[in-house]
């Protein structure tokens, strides 16, 4: 059966000429860009080439301003924990929202460890912070902020620019994770203000296990990994030029497609948000209604419980994502969920949708159809639904 | 990640729906992690002669609820009372560890329905839609050792199994 993959949060298809880049790197092209003869001159060729196009995705001045990582997790690390250590002297309080993912929430949790102090402020019911809330928690010894411009659950977009107004204006560094916002929708560093952006290869149809970390020249930062002086000194070991070569052709075509993917995704998007009460009742949409991915749509679905929802579905060859507490090994209803103003039952009915370039209006047709069926089977055992 | 008969019970469960004038009706539920369960049970005789579920959770606690309405079908009080979370689990063949505390409470709720039973027999006033005292690890955060894979307890300093020192975030 072919799989209909509407979890592009998840995973995303590698492009064909992503591949065929990356294995070019495999056959012929194995050097190490530290190495002072040819081969090396090749390798280190590639990984400039690959961190201009990266570097041009994000409107980036200087390409050097680009580490590659292992990831948006690593990038994350990176940010968080290498300004705390570097600035630790100038002060131990950092300013968070209350749904940001798990690698900044985790990252602030273990800093804490060592005294720092963080302030998480709350968003409203569609995911948002509020930039004065983040003014308003600013103190002397506050060193960092930490925003994403995207939340991977609802995908709402957060009000960037202005947070990074705020910050200029107080000398305060700021970082956005924008994970599932680089090479999705456009994110230009230099108009949003930030000093470090997170991001990774896969959302823009690159391989998964390589991202990068976007550090403004002059923003003080320790290494995560102490070693050689890969990376301009931030990031030691020897480069994942597979990864590398792979993220830079994708970010090329993520920069080139990027309105014919956007308009594509809210087609179906708006196709599917259109058609749904012809299919189901009682449910919510999750996330702002304008301000947020063109990709994506979180809906809690009321009475059932998201992972079987997922299981379900993926029975009839339909893939989709779920936050639900007994899918996420957590054990916990999801954060994000519960800090806009949801239910534990609602949050247990949460499906994400993420839409991919290959996903076409048929598939949505379909969707909507096994959708049906999956829900009304459902709420048919659920001691909550009351007819 | 699941076992084929888990799978099996989820696609297609056993015994969905309530049961009209039961005589007894058991309901669990686990707030921390939402799944909720209520067994009917119509009982003659001393004797489980017709059983039904229904179930809010995840595929493991359907399953769960499934397997459970087929082994106590039948069954006597006495005998329905010896069947425990355990024995439905190894019945499906496994659970995945995570879902051992939080779904698997099918026998919870058939023991309240026998409860909610036996009170009506001794003349006690029968109680609204009775509801188990909380699952036992609903109040704890289940988390494991990296070190050892043991199960490890909330603010735990030391690892039980392995000795190694806990760091809690």
């Amino acid at each position: 059966m072919n799989i209909i993959n509407f979890d592009h949060l998840s995973a995303n298809p590698i492009l064909p000429e992503v591949q065929e880049a990356m294995i070019d790197v495999i056959r012929n092209n194995y050097g190490n860009p530290s190495s002072q003869h040819s081969l090396g001159d090749a390798a280190a060729t590639a990984l400039e080439a690959a961190r201009d196009s990266v570097s041009a995705l994000i409107n980036c001045p200087v390409s050097k301003e680009i580490v590659f990582t292992s990831g948006g997790t690593e990038s994350v690390n990176h940010a968080i924990k290498g300004v705390a250590f570097a600035k630790a002297d100038k002060g131990k309080h950092i300013i968070t929202s209350n749904i940001e993912h798990n690698a900044v929430i985790r990252s602030l949790k273990r800093l804490k460890l060592f005294d720092y102090n963080v302030t998480s402020v709350s968003v409203d019911k569609y995911g948002m912070v509020d930039p004065a809330e983040i003014e308003a928690a600013i103190k002397d010894d506050t060193i960092l902020i930490s925003i994403m411009h995207s939340n991977n659950e609802i995908g709402t977009i957060q009000p960037i620019k202005e947070i990074g107004e705020i910050a200029k204006a107080r000398k305060v560094l700021f970082h956005s994770d924008a994970v599932d916002s680089v090479g999705v929708v456009p994110v230009d560093v230099q108009e949003l203000g930030v000093d470090l952006l997170s991001f990774a290869s896969n959302p823009f149809y690159g391989p998964a296990g390589v991202g990068g970390l976007y550090i403004k020249r002059g923003t003080a930062i320790w290494p995560m990994f102490d070693g050689g002086v890969q990376e301009n000194n931030k990031r030691a070991g020897t480069e994942n030029m597979i990864g590398i070569v792979g993220m830079g052709k994708a970010a090329e075509f993520a920069k080139r497609d990027m309105e014919k993917r956007i308009a594509h995704s809210k087609m179906l998007k708006e196709k599917f948000l259109r058609e749904l009460p012809d299919y189901l009742d009682e449910y919510i949409i999750n996330g702002h209604p304008e301000k947020s991915l063109p990709n994506h749509i979180s809906i809690s679905l009321k009475y059932i419980e998201g992972e079987s929802v997922v299981l379900m579905l993926d029975e009839e060859g339909i893939a989709v994502s779920t936050r639900s507490a007994c899918a996420a090994g957590a054990l916990r209803a999801s954060h994000v969920l519960l800090s806009i103003g949801h239910e534990f039952a609602d949050a247990q009915g949460t499906m994400v949708i993420t839409f991919g370039m290959e996903n076409t209006e048929e598939d949505v047709e379909r969707f909507l159809a096994v959708l049906k069926e999956t829900v009304v089977s459902l709420r048919e055992i659920s001691p909550l639904y009351k007819k | 990640m699941y076992s084929k008969t888990v799978m099996d019970h989820f696609k297609k469960p056993r015994n969905v729906g309530t049961i009209e004038n039961a005589d007894a009706i058991g309901e669990v539920g686990n707030p921390l992690c939402g799944d909720m369960m209520t067994i009917y049970l119509k009982i003659e005789d001393e004797r489980i002669t017709d059983i039904k579920f229904q179930t809010f959770g995840c595929g493991a606690a359907i399953a769960v609820s499934s397997m459970l309405t087929e082994m106590a079908k039948g069954k006597t009080i006495e005998e329905a009372k010896k069947i425990t979370n355990k024995d439905v689990a190894e019945a499906l063949e496994g659970l995945p560890k995570n879902k051992l505390h939080c779904s698997n409470l099918g026998a919870d709720a058939l023991q309240v329905a026998i409860k909610d039973y036996e009170d009506q027999k001794a003349g006690k006033p029968r109680q609204e839609r009775q509801q188990a005292e909380k699952h036992e690890h609903a109040e704890k955060d289940v988390c494991y050792c990296p070190y050892c894979d043991s199960e490890v307890g909330e603010g735990e300093a030391f690892c039980k199994s392995c000795k190694n020192a806990l760091v809690h975030l």
